[in-house]
């Protein structure tokens, strides 16, 4: 009887085999998409008045003076801080809202409508408001990338609460668990698949707050190089911190997917998905 | 002692159909006791309330009227004393086998040594003494329910209720499982009261089977089998099992309506 469990357990191990018969590995054609439009930009681009357009090698070799003064490693380390202060919070206050919205129903008829109204807020028509409250300097920008990045990140954890099946919540009630165990032993973990896509989500609108903030408050960090060179009419310039910041947005992309793999392995088999 | 009455036990709900409301009589003064050590199944068609009851019995649901009485002490929500296996076994999929059955004891305030010894006691009871650290991923329907029999087992409840426990599962795992149970049964000495739409099933393990029609009660059925049922096939061959089985499937029909 354990024999018949035991292999139909292994029969049960679909997704590693799915990835082996898919011969082309997925980067391949990552790289490939991405050579096919690297080529097609640089051959039509340059044809384009240098003011207007640019195109791949001239960005790059305004890229290598960038590094080489040191103005892009600046400029880079000036960015990140209130990014990481700023995008950091939006997790840390984020995730229990969304939560506690998402658990109990006062929460969700009191601060629902605000969130869901705070997502589509325009930001950048507060940004003046913003400056006057928290002044030019490094906290204004972290209030402008918490802003941005908090919304996501809330609703999605709400939503995933939502979507926690109702039997999971009734097993912790079978076993007289209480409301606080339930929440942090059953609705946390059901709901973590939810949080990690949120807290990816909230990775591009906290790239695009920490930009606004840069124009509109002290001008610096990666901000600054899109306006003076763009200010200059160096077109190719201004592309490599606006390029920096998308491959930036990508890798960290990625890392919390990788991440999300470890704390949250049983996902990936639930679902079926495959690894690589 | 291990004994559960339910007393004129009615649930009535709304059900919002196209802006209207239309309200359904799910559950109609039900009452059935369940002795100590017992086995009773509660047969019915579906929709005919039996998972209601059960529900109702382990303090998931509350009822609109009556009560439920464990021991002498009346049902009022969920208590380590009712233990609950559910139809999907339902195990948390971040905890391994182990961890799942001991989530349960820990409720209980079991800690320490005595709470992975009493865990593991469990799952070998089970026959899962070396899956212990599988995630219910790596496990097959069949012995995900084990786990989830096992986590219900872990905190002693003197009840059990178990809602379509082996409906989910191919035919010849559900055999084995019915078995298993039976002898789980013999060693424990455990009140059992379960659902099921199986007629066989119902037989086979239960020494009454409650049949329900419309929420209310059609008939109480005594399986003349006796205990200890080792040989669940030769069982199955018997005049004893059959005549049953068919007493149970008229009163089934004697509602005007079909098994699904």
């Amino acid at each position: 009887m354990v024999d018949i469990a035991d292999r139909r357990a292994a029969t049960g191990e679909v997704p590693a085999a799915a990835a082996a018969r898919r011969r082309v590995p997925r980067w391949v054609v990552t790289v490939a998409a991405l050579v096919v439009l690297l080529a097609f930009w640089e051959y039509f681009g340059r044809d384009i008045n240098p003011i207007f357009g640019s195109y791949p090698s001239a960005i790059f070799a305004a890229f290598i003076e960038l590094v080489r003064n040191g103005k892009l490693v600046t400029a880079l380390l000036q960015s990140i801080q209130p990014f990481i202060v700023g995008y950091g919070m939006a997790i840390v206050v984020g995730v229990p809202l969304g939560l506690v919205i998402g658990r109990f129903w006062v929460a969700e008829a009191a601060l629902g409508i605000l969130v869901t109204g705070g997502y589509a807020m325009p930001l950048v028509a507060l940004v003046p408001l913003l400056v006057l409250w928290f002044g030019l300097g490094f906290t204004v920008k972290c209030a402008v990338i918490f802003l941005m990045s908090i919304f996501p990140i809330c609703i999605n954890t709400w939503l995933g609460v939502k979507s926690v099946p109702k039997t999971l919540i009734e097993v912790g009630k079978s076993l007289v668990a209480s409301d606080a165990v339930i929440l942090r032993r059953i609705v946390l973990p059901a709901t973590l698949p939810y949080i990690m896509a949120g807290i990816r989500l909230a990775v591009g609108r906290a790239v695009v707050g920490m930009v606004i903030a840069e124009f509109f408050t002290t001008i610096n960090g990666l901000g600054a190089i899109i306006i003076t060179s763009a200010n200059n009419f160096d077109t190719a310039t201004m592309f490599v911190p606006i390029i920096v910041l998308m491959v930036l947005a990508v890798g960290l992309n990625s890392l919390i997917g990788w991440l999300e793999r470890i704390v949250a392995p049983w996902q990936a088999e639930i679902a079926g998905r495959d690894q690589n | 002692m291990g004994e559960v009455s339910l007393i004129d036990v009615s649930k009535r709900f709304t059900l919002r159909i196209d802006g209207g409301g239309q309200t359904v009589q799910a559950l109609d003064r039900l009452s059935f006791t369940v002795h100590d050590g017992e086995i009773v199944a509660l047969i019915g068609p579906s929709g005919c309330g039996k998972t209601t009851a059960l529900r109702i019995a382990m303090g998931l649901e509350t009822a609109s009227g009556g009560r439920v009485i464990v021991d002498g002490m009346q049902v009022n929500g969920c208590g380590h004393d009712r233990g609950m296996v559910f139809q999907h076994a339902e195990l948390l999929p971040w905890l391994t086998a182990l961890q799942n059955v001991e989530f349960g004891l820990e409720m209980k305030g079991v800690r320490g040594q005595a709470l992975r010894d009493t865990a593991t006691r469990y799952l070998t009871l089970v026959g899962l003494g070396d899956s212990c650290n599988r995630r219910p991923y790596q496990l097959s329907g069949g012995m995900q329910q084990r786990v989830g029999i096992a986590r219900a087992l872990a905190i002693d409840p003197k009840v059990l209720l178990m809602d379509e426990p082996f409906g989910a599962l191919d035919a010849q795992t559900r055999e084995t499982l019915q078995g298993e149970l039976l002898e789980i049964h013999k060693r424990t000495k455990k009140t059992i009261l379960f659902v099921t739409h199986d007629l066989d099933e119902a037989v086979l393990l239960a020494d009454r089977v409650v049949v329900m029609q419309h929420g209310r009660l059609q008939e109480i059925v005594t399986v003349p089998l006796s205990r200890p049922r080792d040989d669940l096939a030769k069982i199955r061959g018997s005049d004893d099992f059959a005549q049953t089985r068919y007493h149970i499937w008229q009163a089934l029909h004697a509602g005007g309506a079909t098994v699904h």
